[in-house]
């Protein structure tokens, strides 16, 4: 994390993959306690990862990263149970022997969750599409869009807050 | 979107540099305290012969108090908006102040005659007072709310009661030294109110502003 936030990209990532099955595990508990669907579990996965990344700053490099970390996985639990609460949630009892999976991503989400990129103004959209998707890197996104490397980055910063924000007013 | 797509995204993101709240509250305060600086040599001016007045406890008391409810207040704000951080040491920290001014009191309560107790806790502009440490902490409210926007406080409505406290102790601090009346009495009284307004505002202020 000392790394991420020193600029090292790809350490960065490392950390964060690493994390991920984690905080799947974390999302599908929770949710499982609170009785909901884990088809939800990848929204809560990738929404805490968004609030960790915006958030990083708020970590205090002298202290032990475990308690941040819980506490931010924590937050964004809470977060969902409580607009979840506000919604009526089909039976899913039927499909439980289906949706029991282990660690693996459940790829039938992926539409599902592609709603919240389809949201984002153009501009930020193909940025984020171009990077995240199509895995370019900042001049290569740059290169295609036609735009400057500086564009890029803020179009990138700009369509994650609003990622974030909208995971946030979901519901609400 | 994938999950992984989106650790790529987010990876890509990390050469922007994102502000430490603390720094970032160092950084807002410097304009917020100016204008809040400026608006009180515009409108309320230091009270006539300050300087000379400096060697009076109950002034240096006053003063005092104030600076150190900016001084314990500010880092529990910071603590709040950091997830994980123990707050408890901070928040008992803060218990000082009530118990010096609850000190001071019964001090004064026991040096000055009981017929003049009433005079001294109204004072000569309680309403004043309570008006104008509202008035000078609007500003460092303000400032100190944007900074801890760089936060993730667990509890938004209580960061933004500390980030009130610590703004409302600026003004309270500013005022400090125009205010004529001294006396711990009206100190406990009125900055009190006044201090206790902000931080209601602060309050609200965060439970919209600061979620995350």
């Amino acid at each position: 994390m000392r790394a991420g936030n020193a600029g090292d990209a790809d350490s960065y990532r490392r950390l964060l993959l690493q994390l991920t099955p984690v905080l799947r595990a974390v999302a599908r508990r929770g949710l499982a306690g609170a009785g909901m669907a884990d088809t939800d579990a990848e929204d809560v996965v990738q929404e805490t990862l968004l609030a960790i990344h915006l958030k990083r700053q708020s970590w205090d490099e002298d202290a032990p990263i475990g308690p941040w970390l819980r506490a931010i996985a924590r937050h964004k639990m809470i977060d969902t149970l409580r607009r979840r609460g506000r919604r009526i949630d089909l039976s899913i009892d039927d499909f439980a022997e289906v949706l029991a999976g282990g660690e693996n991503e459940p790829s039938m989400l992926v539409a599902d969750v592609d709603r919240h990129l389809e949201c984002l103004p153009a501009g930020q959209r193909k940025v984020v599409r171009a990077i995240a998707v199509d895995g370019a890197s900042i001049s290569e996104a740059a290169a295609r869009l036609s735009m400057t490397k500086g564009a890029v980055r803020v179009a990138l910063h700009r369509g994650l807050r609003a990622l974030a924000a909208k995971f946030n007013g979901e519901g609400t | 979107m994938k999950t992984g797509d989106l650790i790529r995204a987010l990876a890509a993101d990390s050469e922007v540099h994102p502000m430490s709240p603390g720094r970032a509250l160092a950084l807002a305060s410097i304009p917020g305290v100016a204008i809040a600086f400026g608006l009180h040599f515009a409108v309320l001016g230091l009270r006539p012969h300050l300087l000379t007045l400096l060697g009076e406890p109950r002034l240096l008391f006053k003063l005092w108090l104030t600076f150190l409810l900016v001084a314990l207040s500010g880092p529990l704000a910071l603590r709040l908006v950091r997830p994980g951080a123990g707050v408890r040491r901070a928040a008992l920290m803060l218990a000082v102040v009530p118990a010096s001014l609850a000190a001071a009191n019964l001090a004064e309560l026991l040096s000055v005659p009981a017929a003049e107790w009433g005079q001294r806790l109204v004072g000569t502009n309680a309403v004043f007072c309570l008006k104008s440490i509202p008035f000078l902490a609007a500003a460092p409210l303000v400032a100190t709310l944007l900074a801890l926007r760089q936060g993730a406080p667990e509890h938004p409505a209580l960061a933004g009661t500390a980030a009130g406290l610590f703004a409302g102790a600026i003004g309270a601090a500013l005022y400090a030294t125009h205010c004529p009346d001294d006396s711990p009495l009206f100190v406990a009284a009125w900055y009190t109110l006044a201090i206790g307004f902000v931080a209601a505002v602060g309050a609200v202020a965060g439970w919209r502003l600061l979620r995350w």
